[in-house]
This record gives structure tokens, C-alpha cells and sequence, in this order.
């Protein structure tokens, strides 16, 4: 019994620390993540008004108290603009005798029209509109109108950083890098590098935009064309991906140097192609993949989504997957069990290069127009999301997911930064403190 | 007596989960050799990195000619006057002899003198007999040279302890005699011998005394003349041993892997065998005389420029691994740290890697086939931690060698080419092997069994051919009949007269 108090007590131990290191290990940088936005909401709380949904209910409600007639009043803005037509399609017709939407102007002309006599009405006025001195003080001002009431919303307080619009904006800012960077990953995870992904989004860009703006009709383009076209660069870097796997596997080129070379390769012929012009005689339908939505969330996200779990279910599930690992963490000991390493890696190779292509598309599809400076400095990015999500360099260690994390770290940092009005050039300061830490963190968890 | 010259007194040290060393004591006099022995996990690599100063004790203290020493660092640990010989060197390849012995010495305004460093390097080399040049580049020197240089580093230190970490893992048996010749000097010279190993042959001959650890306790120490092998083992495993070589009758089958005048470069020459089913072949030779150089042709890794090899009668062509693995071979890689395993990766993604085609449907895993053929094998095996997640690299050598093995046995293969499948694997686990190859050739398996160990390939085979300079120099149709010096004469080509330096 003796023998065995020392063996229990630390075995106990043990559990404990396994179990926070697990804890570090597969979640680490996602309670980074929560903790960054938890930090953020914090920082940009205040009052503001309420969104187009709280309004419309808070303007409602006093139109139910009341059967006065009812004036709708707002500035031309869309947002307004949205909340009139929400208010509208919520009164009788009948009760609204008068709407306006324009400047404080206009509406002191509205109000001086008003024949005397008529009942007075209740206003009911966006945040905006409420805020003008001739609609706030407007029983002082104009003469018959004494006993009128102005209904405005109240400023409600939220966080500026954790409002939908602002987290669908971060999610859709950081698509093409979280997009580049799943590729990326799958070459990390051989040991290798990729230094072209950069010039690869650049190179598809211009092929794409120039195809659809020259051979395929410009701004009357047919949908056949623009997504042959896109489907086309998306090959021709998935060629050039290939063509660095066959670098790195065939000839023996450090991935360092073939995929430097590549780059300098593609961004040469992506500035050769374009003559350095910006290409925007692009169809609409070209904007789909960009810009366009469904329910309520950008196209891009959901393909974002899409990738990522298809990647993560490849990587855990398939036979690929584990050879994929395997390779990098021991080439040598993959070939001795009779996996097909080259065969891996040109794989990880070439996925990384259509993945770079199918950024370029988005990307070039998010600004409608393609230019040879596309993707300039994504590379490093893109890496810089791929090793904060926790993957090692050297190689079979790393998550698709982790991935996922790292671009949204490195995307909520940007946009939290804007948010507070950091100088741009102190984000980067911080975006390079933010990858050392990442580092650092990865470091003490896989002692 | 006179004062110890180093005395370990009652040290202790944990690692999460662990406890490596518990109130461990051992003493050290001058120009004696203790040889420390213990299985894999027994605590003795973690005492030898205490000593190096590469890590520190939880309680204990650590004394030098009566004082109490602190090794904060390995700095310190050689200023104190105690010098180890790791398995792995460090030396610098692309420098010379002379630079690496001087590498880190503190020189007045660094100003090296090579001078007077030759001429120090020089009375120490003529003192111990030691021939090699001191301009000649490091990395270009066999690996019992280059240990030569390391202990000349520590000497030229004036180090009073010498720890030696299984100095003969990686040498020839004739280049383990010589080291065992320079020790003795070494030990007329007046330093205290720290002899770290598992080769019993190895002890008898150099050892005054022996100490044991297991499982982080010292459970015997005395003088060597009053042990016995099988005593030895039996202290070091923790259990009555029943045999050392569990082999049994074999039932021989038909000619299953034929080659003829296999050849590549002059590593491999002319090389013609015949491997029966049921059948254990050992290969014996000296390191360089070309058996990895032929099972890697037979396996595919690399492709044989005359010959042909035959399966089943009928000839194969092998462009790789997965061509070898398909007809029914396996192999088992001399180094499994680094071609047996993925040190990082989990128990279960190693085992599983040759194996994932029967694994999986169209590509996708089937994760519960996986896991239950790994249970199966680790029951049968029996390595251990068994917790499929568990990183390679947190298991003993033996335990990482059963996990290679399980991986290659789970394939059912036909022929099974085995590289120094019990190279730094303890006695206890040692025999956990051979009964599992036993257990595989009597299942009509074919084993290939290349080993330095001599006395093991005697035990085990059916049968030994022997290899010299790429070519089989001799067959031995009954290995009960011969003794490992006749093999080892063989191995060095004295039969053939041409008896290598």
C-alpha cells in the first residue's frame, strides 16, 4: 500500500493540469476570441437610438394611446426612410393624413400648409427627425399648433461592436482571408509553406474580371460567362498550386523558395494582363457572390461556413485527413506506412492554390472590379490567421476550425480598432503583438 | 574507505503524473565503474539529467568529494567536475575535432590560441590512445569516433565523473570492445565510472559494481561479481523470468520470398536468399554491412539495379511501400522515433496509418472499426498508457516498439521484415516481443530478422545468414550450434581472409 500513495497522489494531479490543458489546448483561442469580444462590447457601450425594430414598437405604442391623426415625419436617409415604411405598413391608411421625408425645411412648409381647424395631429418622428429645434419646439414656433404631440423613440444603450450589422461586417470583411487561409492550412499541416497565395488572389481577380470584361460582353455579360470565367482563374491558380507542389515534391525545392518564385511569377503576369489598369466593366450578376445575401447574411459568409465545415469533417473523417497529418508530422515514417506522401502534398498544394483563386473571385466581386494589386501583403495575413489558430510550422499539428478562430481574431481586432478610432498604423502595431502572443501561447501549451 | 567522490543522497523527482526518482542514493569512488541498470522508465535517464544539471530535484542533495553540490545548469554540472555522454552528441559536424573539443571554453579576451589547444587536445588523444585527426571535420567521423571526441571534451575539462548513457546503442560490437578497452583506461586514470545500460554482456565485462533502478527506486546494488544473469534480469524486470528466448519448434512452410542476385551500388551485392512461411531468418551482420540497405529493397523504398525478387514464385516489381504492402510485406524500421512513429501524433492515428484502406469505405473513416481493432491489438500487446489520444513520444521505448509492432501485425502480413526490432527496448519488453514474432511465425508469417544483438538472432531464428560488405558471406543452418563470437568472425569477414580494419 505503501508503494502506491505516490503514484495516486500524483496521478491525481495529473488529471487535473490534463484537464486544464485540454481546456488551453482545444479552446484557448477561442476564449481569446469571446474575452476580445467581451472587451470590445465593454468599450463601445453607449447610448444610442434604437435600432429600426425597437423604434418602430417604441413609435407604435403611442400611436395606440391616442386616435389623433398621425403624421409621419423622418430625414432621407434609408435608415428613416425603412422606419416609414415599417410605421405605414402598421397604421390604417386612413389615420395618416400626412408623411414627410426631407429636411427640417420641408417640414416647417408641411406644417405651415396645415389648414387651421384640423385636429391636431400626433407626430410621429425618427430619432433623427426628433432631433431638429422646428419639430421639437414646434408649438412655440408656429402659431396653431399649441397642444401637439411629438412622439421620438428613446435612446436606448447597447455596444456599437455587438450590433448584427457590425458582426456580419466583421464576418464578411474577413472571407476571402479565412477563405485563402483553409488552403493555406492544409499546407502548413505538410510542413510547408505558401508565399504565392497572395499573388494567386491577385492573378484570379484579373483573369476573371479581365475574361468577363473583354471576351465575354463587359457589363452585359451573361451569368454563363461570369461564373466560366470565375471558374477558370479558380483552375489556372489551382494550376499554379499544382505546379508548386510539383516544386516541392518532384524537385526538392524548399517551399519557401518555390512559392516565393510563384508569387513573383503570378503577380507579374496579373500586372501584365491588366496593364496596372483596375477592371470594373463587370455585369451585376458578378456582384452575387460578394455582395449579395440570404436571410439577412452575406453569400460570402455562408460559403465561408460552407468551407469550413466541409474542411473540418475532410480533415477529421477521411483518410486524406490522417495522411495529411501524418506527412507532416513524420514524413518518413508516413512513407514507411505506405502512404502516398507526394501524392499528399501536391494535393495540399493544389487545394491551396484554387483556394487563393477562389478568394481572388470573392474578393474582386466584393469591390466589383479587379486589379493587379489585389491580395498584396494576404499572404502574410493569411499565415498570421493559420498560426494564431494554433497550427503548428512544423507541421501535423493543427486545427481547420483553430483556422476559422484566427481570422475572426484577426478580423474582430481590425474592426474593434476602427470602432474606437485607432490609428491605423498602431493596428498594425498591435495586429504584430497579437501573432507573437498567439505564438507564445502555442508555446505553452505543447510543453 | 576514502570519501566517495560523488554521492547521490536520497534524491526525488516528479513529474506531473509521474514519480521518476524516489529517495534514490547512490555513491561514486574513484577509478571505479558502477553500472546503472533498469528497464525503460526505470528513472535512469532522469537521474543522468539531474547529474547533467538539466533539470532539478524535488528533495535530496547531490554531493561532490564530501561537499554539497548545486547543478543549476549543465554549465555548472561540468564545473563541478561532471561530464556526460549523452546518446545523442553535441558536437558541431561542419567544425573540426579540434574546435568542437574547445567549443565554449572560456579564453582571456577570446582569443584562441590553437597552439596551445593542439597541444592539450594531443596529451590527452596519446594518453588514452586515441588516433583520430584533429583537423578532421566532425560530422564526417563514425559515430564510436565522434563519442571518442566527447569523452576527450570532458577529460580536457578535468572531470572527475563520467556519465555514459547507453554508449554502445549505436556501435558495432567491435567498436563496443574498443570503447570497453578505453573505459578501462580511463578507470586506471582514477575517474568515477557512471555506465549507463541494458546490455548485460556489456556489464559483466566492464563493471565492478552494478546498481538497479526500477521504477524509480534503487532495489539493488553490489558488487558485479556476485550477480548472475538471470538474477539481474529478474531485479531489473520486477518478476521470475521464464526464458529469455521464448522461441518454440517452428513448422516450416514453402518458399514464400525468393531473391536472386539482388544488387544496388556496392551496398548490396549479389545477394540471393530464400524466405520460407513459418520461417524466422536472421540476418546477422555489423552495422554498414548492407541488411537495411536489403530490406528496404524488399520492401520497395528503394529500387534494386540487378536481381529480381519473387513472391509465391512469381516475380514482383515494387516502385514503393504501398506496392510491398499490398502483396502482404511489412517492415519494421530500425528507428521507429524516426520512420516507426509520429512522435506527436496519438497512439491510435500511429497504429492506424498503414492500416487506414481497411479502415475506412471510400475514403471516409470508419472511426468505430478503428477503435475497436486498437483495442483489440492494444489488449493483445498489451503497451501501455493504452489511451488512444496519448502522444507517441509519452511512451517507454519498449511500449513505443509493441505499438509499432501492433501496427504491422493488425495488417496480417506475409512477410515481415523486422530492423533491430528490440534496439533500446528493456528486457521486460524484449521478451514480450519475441513471443509475439513467435506467435507470428507460427501463424505462417515469414520474419526477416536483422539484429546486431547476436545472441538474440542464435535464440530466436530458424535459421542465419550473415552479412559482410553488402554480400552473404555465410549461412548457418542450425544457430543452436554456433556462439555469437562465430557469427561476429563472420560478420567481420574473417572467414573469407579479408578481415576488415
Amino acid at each position: 500500500m505503501a508503494e502506491m500513495q505516490p503514484d495516486a497522489r500524483h496521478s491525481h494531479l495529473g488529471r487535473v493540469s490534463t484537464w486544464w490543458r485540454s481546456l488551453i489546448t482545444d479552446y484557448g483561442m477561442a476564449l481569446v476570441l469571446f474575452g476580445m469580444i467581451a472587451t470590445l462590447t465593454g468599450l463601445t457601450w453607449k447610448r444610442q437610438p434604437p435600432g429600426l425594430e425597437g423604434a418602430a414598437e417604441q413609435l407604435l405604442a403611442v400611436a395606440q394611446r391616442t386616435d389623433r391623426p398621425i403624421w409621419l415625419v423622418g430625414s432621407t436617409s434609408e435608415e428613416d426612410r425603412r422606419l416609414i415604411d415599417r410605421l405605414r405598413g402598421a397604421i390604417p391608411a386612413s389615420r395618416v393624413t400626412k408623411m414627410v421625408l426631407g429636411g427640417p425645411p420641408d417640414f416647417r412648409r408641411a406644417a405651415q400648409e396645415r389648414p387651421a381647424g384640423a385636429p391636431t395631429p400626433l407626430l410621429l418622428c425618427s430619432s433623427q427627425a426628433g432631433g431638429w429645434s422646428i419639430v421639437s419646439e414646434l408649438a412655440e414656433r408656429l402659431p396653431g399648433w399649441e397642444g401637439v404631440e411629438v412622439a421620438v423613440p428613446n435612446e436606448v444603450s447597447g455596444s456599437s461592436f455587438l450590433k448584427r450589422e457590425n458582426l456580419i461586417n466583421v464576418a464578411n470583411q474577413i472571407t476571402v482571408i479565412a477563405m485563402v487561409a483553409i488552403g493555406m492550412t492544409l499546407v502548413i499541416l505538410t510542413g510547408g509553406i505558401d508565399l504565392s497565395v497572395g499573388s494567386l488572389i491577385a492573378l484570379s481577380a484579373v483573369v476573371a474580371c479581365q475574361g468577363i470584361a473583354k471576351f465575354a460582353g463587359g457589363v452585359d455579360a451573361t451569368w454563363l460567362a461570369v461564373v466560366g470565367w470565375s471558374g477558370l482563374a479558380i483552375l489556372l491558380c489551382a494550376l499554379h498550386g499544382w505546379l508548386n507542389g510539383v516544386w516541392v515534391t518532384f524537385l526538392r525545392v524548399p517551399p519557401f523558395i518555390a512559392t516565393l518564385a510563384t508569387m513573383l511569377i503570378a503577380s507579374g503576369h496579373a500586372f501584365m494582363l491588366s496593364k496596372g489598369q483596375s477592371i470594373d466593366q463587370l455585369p451585376t450578376s458578378f456582384r452575387m457572390l460578394g455582395q449579395g445575401r440570404w436571410i439577412g447574411v452575406p453569400v460570402a459568409v455562408w460559403l465561408m461556413i460552407g468551407f469550413y465545415l466541409s474542411f473540418h469533417w475532410i480533415l477529421g473523417k477521411t483518410t486524406f485527413g490522417r495522411a495529411l497529418y501524418a506527412v507532416g508530422g513524420n514524413s518518413e515514417a508516413a512513407r514507411m506506412s505506405g502512404i502516398g506522401v507526394r501524392r499528399v502534398v501536391l494535393i495540399a498544394y493544389t487545394l491551396c492554390g484554387a483556394m487563393a483563386g477562389l478568394g481572388g473571385v470573392l474578393l474582386s466581386s466584393q469591390l466589383q472590379s479587379g486589379a493587379a494589386t489585389y491580395g498584396a501583403m494576404y499572404e502574410l495575413l493569411v499565415i498570421a490567421a493559420v498560426v494564431v489558430g494554433g497550427a503548428s510550422l512544423s507541421g501535423g499539428r493543427g486545427k481547420i476550425l483553430g483556422t476559422l478562430i484566427g481570422a475572426l481574431v484577426i478580423a474582430v481586432i481590425q474592426n474593434g480598432m476602427n470602432l474606437l478610432g485607432v490609428d491605423p498604423f498602431l493596428q498594425k502595431v498591435v495586429l504584430g503583438y497579437v501573432i507573437l502572443g498567439a505564438v507564445l501561447l502555442d508555446r505553452w501549451r505543447s510543453r | 574507505m576514502n570519501t566517495p567522490c560523488l554521492q547521490v543522497i536520497q534524491i526525488s523527482k516528479s513529474f506531473p503524473g509521474v514519480q521518476a526518482l524516489e529517495e534514490v542514493s547512490l555513491e561514486l569512488h574513484s577509478g571505479e565503474v558502477v553500472a546503472l541498470m533498469g528497464a525503460n522508465g526505470a528513472g535512469k535517464s532522469t537521474l543522468i539529467r539531474l547529474l547533467a544539471g538539466a533539470t532539478q530535484c524535488d528533495g535530496g542533495a547531490i554531493w561532490m568529494d564530501g561537499q554539497p553540490v548545486q547543478l543549476a545548469d549543465p554549465a555548472t554540472a561540468l564545473r563541478a567536475g561532471i561530464g556526460v555522454i549523452h546518446q545523442e552528441f553535441f558536437l558541431v559536424p561542419q567544425l573540426s575535432v579540434l574546435d568542437n573539443l574547445f567549443l565554449g571554453h572560456h579564453r582571456p579576451l577570446g582569443m584562441i590560441s590553437r597552439r596551445q589547444e593542439s597541444q592539450s587536445a594531443r596529451e590527452v588523444f596519446e594518453r588514452l590512445g586515441i588516433s583520430i585527426d584533429l583537423e578532421a571535420i566532425c560530422g564526417q567521423l563514425s559515430v564510436a569516433e565522434q563519442q571518442m571526441v566527447e569523452v576527450a571534451k570532458c577529460l580536457l575539462r578535468r572531470v572527475r565523473v563520467l556519465v555514459l548513457d547507453e554508449p554502445t546503442a549505436a556501435l558495432t560490437p567491435r567498436e563496443s570492445q574498443r570503447l570497453l578497452d578505453f573505459l578501462r583506461t580511463l578507470r586506471a586514470e582514477g575517474l568515477a565510472i557512471l555506465y549507463v545500460s541494458h546490455r548485460l554482456e556489456e556489464v559483466f565485462q566492464i563493471a565492478d559494481r552494478i546498481a538497479v533502478l526500477r521504477d524509480g527506486r534503487m532495489v539493488a546494488q553490489g558488487p558485479a561479481s556476485g550477480w548472475q544473469r538471470k538474477p539481474l534480469i529478474e531485479a531489473m524486470v520486477g518478476r521470475p523470468l521464464e526464458s529469455e528466448y521464448p522461441k518454440e519448434p517452428a513448422v516450416i512452410g514453402n518458399v514464400l520470398l525468393r531473391c536472386r542476385q539482388l544488387g544496388r551500388g556496392n551496398r548490396v551485392q549479389d545477394v540471393s536468399l530464400e524466405l520460407h512461411e513459418g520461417e524466422i531468418l536472421g540476418v546477422a551482420g555489423l552495422v554498414g554491412a548492407g541488411r537495411t540497405e536489403l530490406a528496404r529493397l524488399l520492401f520497395g523504398l528503394d529500387r534494386h539495379q540487378t536481381g529480381s525478387i519473387e513472391l509465391d514464385g512469381r516475380p514482383i516489381s515494387l516502385r514503393g511501400p504501398k506496392d510491398a504492402m499490398r502483396l502482404g510485406i511489412g517492415f519494421l524500421p530500425e528507428d521507429r522515433k524516426k520512420q516507426g512513429l509520429i512522435l506527436d501524433h496519438g497512439l491510435i492515428e500511429n497504429f492506424s496509418l498503414p492500416n487506414l484502406a481497411s479502415f475506412s469505405r471510400g475514403g471516409w473513416m470508419r472511426r468505430s472499426e478503428e477503435r475497436q481493432a486498437y483495442d483489440q491489438q492494444q489488449t493483445a500487446l498489451g503497451w501501455k498508457p493504452s489511451a488512444p489520444r496519448t502522444p507517441a513520444k509519452l511512451l517507454s521505448g519498449g511500449n513505443q516498439q509493441k505499438l509499432v509492432l501492433g501496427k504491422w501485425i493488425q495488417r496480417d502480413p506475409r512477410v515481415l521484415i523486422l530492423d533491430e526490432p528490440t534496439r533500446g527496448v528493456d528486457v521486460g519488453a524484449r521478451v514480450d516481443v519475441y513471443r509475439w514474432i513467435v506467435r507470428l511465425a507460427q501463424s505462417h508469417c515469414a520474419i526477416l530478422w536483422i539484429s546486431s544483438d547476436f545472441e538474440e538472432l542464435i535464440g530466436m531464428s530458424d535459421r542465419i545468414v550473415v552479412m559482410h560488405r553488402g554480400r552473404i558471406v555465410s549461412e548457418i543452418l542450425d544457430p543452436q550450434e554456433v556462439s555469437a563470437s562465430d557469427l561476429l568472425s563472420a560478420a567481420v569477414g574473417a572467414d573469407r581472409g579479408d578481415r576488415d580494419g
